[in-house]
């Protein structure tokens, strides 16, 4: 698994739970090194394994656990990059639930060796979608419901997500649009200077 | 006057109807009359002169060409129809575009259509452009996407590589062995004195100069110079008893802590064999590198009040007495006037 996932998830616990509760998880999953490095690979277990020690330390649902990191890497200010370069994906919710698409893709151009899973999306009606998500690290799909609730409300939009469990490792999410201009949102300019 | 090959053969349009639908596939067009003068500006660059009223201007007032630079006149314009322009506005913000222009028909004027080419950055920037500015087809929101995943993924990797920087400094800080020679460093050395010195042990101090090192490395290259370092190193651990400490202080200086012996005639011996070991040629590549050197000997006995300044300062100072001499010997401290 990717560093940049797996220091992700280093950064969600430091600034939810804070260094104590992180270096416990570190300890519990036998981490020879507490900080991941953001652009290197590591082997995808060590991911697998951070995530059932954390939630045997932190006493949470893996769910929850999961969810509430793409809620933070969507909604934290200093996870920014995150929220700017999926908002490139699409003008309104709906072209960004299409651009989901492409996100492998898209990911992999910036950084050749991220390989993020494979998303399809399916439209059943002009509100009603389906999500699939094939990917070597299960619970996944909890992590993209947290993100797309962040997302949703990032461009105003009023969504019901629903988990739908996963067979055989694809696991699918169901996306109800309610309405895809509920409130504002957040401004999103092209070219914010960094 | 040369008309585009392709829209001769139109039926006559009434061009300024299609203005609509050009204004989707092309936002950052202009309609120019056959004088040059800007008829119609497309939505995106309205937005860019908000402030400035176009229309009626000279198309060669607004823009300034930058290539064709020869390009004075809308007739010269004119015959550079469908090639690549490289424009700039000719006030600030002075942002540079890529432009192509077409020949309308039976004295129509001329279109021309512009975009930003690699200038997209600052161009959104300058112009809090967003999605809609741009064209479904254009692939500037990609662009924009890639600068900024690029962007985002350099400056992990530059963090990355600080960090990379950093331990390797902290390493080779902590480092006690000299790479090149695998000997001691300076830093070992120090330590090592100085633990002997807080024991109060009886041991010597010899400090040793290669001689004529200096012409191997500018004759023969730094290769050479660093391969006989290696063989001169080979002769120090030979020469010397297990315990020993031998360190490479400098580039051809060395330091040597004989532990438990201050007799001279020993000390002596010991340096002697140092010095004929170091004097046989040493091959590299082709050639021969011919190498001696000067040591200078120091010894400390139990109870001796002097501190490690003083010890070494001793010992550099045989060390000197050796190379006045003529280099190629050993002198003690203890002999000097």
């Amino acid at each position: 698994m990717h560093g940049l996932i797996n220091k992700s998830i280093e950064a969600f616990v430091k600034d939810t739970y804070g260094d104590d509760a992180w270096r416990a998880i570190g300890a519990k999953a036998d981490l020879e090194d507490l900080s991941f490095e953001a652009m290197m690979v590591y082997d995808t277990p060590v991911t697998t394994r951070i995530v059932v020690c954390a939630t045997e330390v932190l006493n949470v649902d893996c769910a929850d656990f999961l969810q509430n990191l793409g809620t933070y890497l969507v909604s934290q200010p200093t996870q920014q990059a995150v929220r700017r370069l999926l908002r490139f994906g699409g003008v309104d919710f709906v072209d960004f639930l299409y651009s989901l698409d492409d996100l492998h893709d898209r990911a992999r151009l910036a950084v050749p060796d991220l390989f993020l899973p494979n998303l399809e999306l399916r439209e059943h009606t002009v509100n009603q979608f389906s999500l699939t998500i094939r990917s070597d690290l299960l619970g996944f799909g909890h992590v993209l419901i947290g993100l797309l609730t962040a997302m949703a409300d990032d461009y105003g939009a009023l969504v019901m997500l629903e988990y739908g469990g996963s067979q055989e490792g694809v696991e699918t999410i169901a996306i109800a649009l309610l309405e895809s201009a509920f409130a504002a949102g957040n401004r999103f300019e092209l070219g914010a200077r960094a | 006057m040369i008309v585009d090959r392709g829209l001769t053969q139109a039926p006559a349009l009434n061009w300024a109807a299609l203005e609509p639908a050009f204004d989707i596939l092309c936002p950052m067009h202009l309609r120019l009359t056959h004088t040059g003068h800007i008829v119609h500006v497309a939505p995106t660059l309205k937005k860019m002169r908000a402030d400035i009223d176009l229309i009626g201007k000279r198309f060669l007032e607004v823009f300034r060409l930058d290539r064709p630079r020869s390009v004075k006149s809308m007739g010269e314009l004119t015959q550079r129809a469908r090639s690549k322009l490289h424009l700039e506005l000719r006030d600030e913000p002075f942002t540079a575009l890529k432009g192509v222009l077409v020949q309308l028909p039976d004295g129509q004027g001329a279109l021309v259509n512009l975009s930003f080419g690699i200038s997209v950055v600052e161009g959104v920037q300058d112009y809090g452009l967003n999605s809609a500015d741009f064209a479904a087809t254009d692939l500037a929101i990609e662009m924009l996407y890639l600068v900024e995943a690029k962007s985002a993924a350099m400056d992990a990797s530059r963090n990355l590589n600080h960090r990379l920087q950093g331990a390797k400094l902290a390493a080779e800080e902590q480092a006690a062995t000299d790479t090149l020679t695998g000997l001691k460093n300076r830093r070992a050395a120090d330590h090592i004195l100085a633990a002997a010195l807080a024991e109060d042990s009886e041991f010597s101090l010899m400090n040793l100069d290669l001689d004529f090192f200096k012409s191997v490395n500018d004759t023969q290259g730094h290769a050479a110079g660093d391969y006989v370092l290696q063989e001169v190193a080979k002769v120090m651990r030979a020469e010397t008893r297990k315990g020993d400490m031998i360190a490479r202080v400098g580039g051809d200086e060395f330091m040597f802590l004989i532990d438990g012996l201050t007799k001279k005639e020993k000390l002596l011996e010991i340096a002697n064999r140092l010095i004929r070991g170091i004097e046989k040629p040493i091959a590299f590549e082709q050639t021969q590198c011919h190498i001696s050197a000067s040591i200078g000997i120091a010894t400390r006995s139990r109870g001796d009040s002097e501190g490690l300044d003083a010890l070494m300062l001793c010992s550099d100072r045989a060390l000197y007495a050796s190379k006045s001499k003529g280099r190629a010997c050993a002198t003690f401290f203890e002999e000097l006037d």
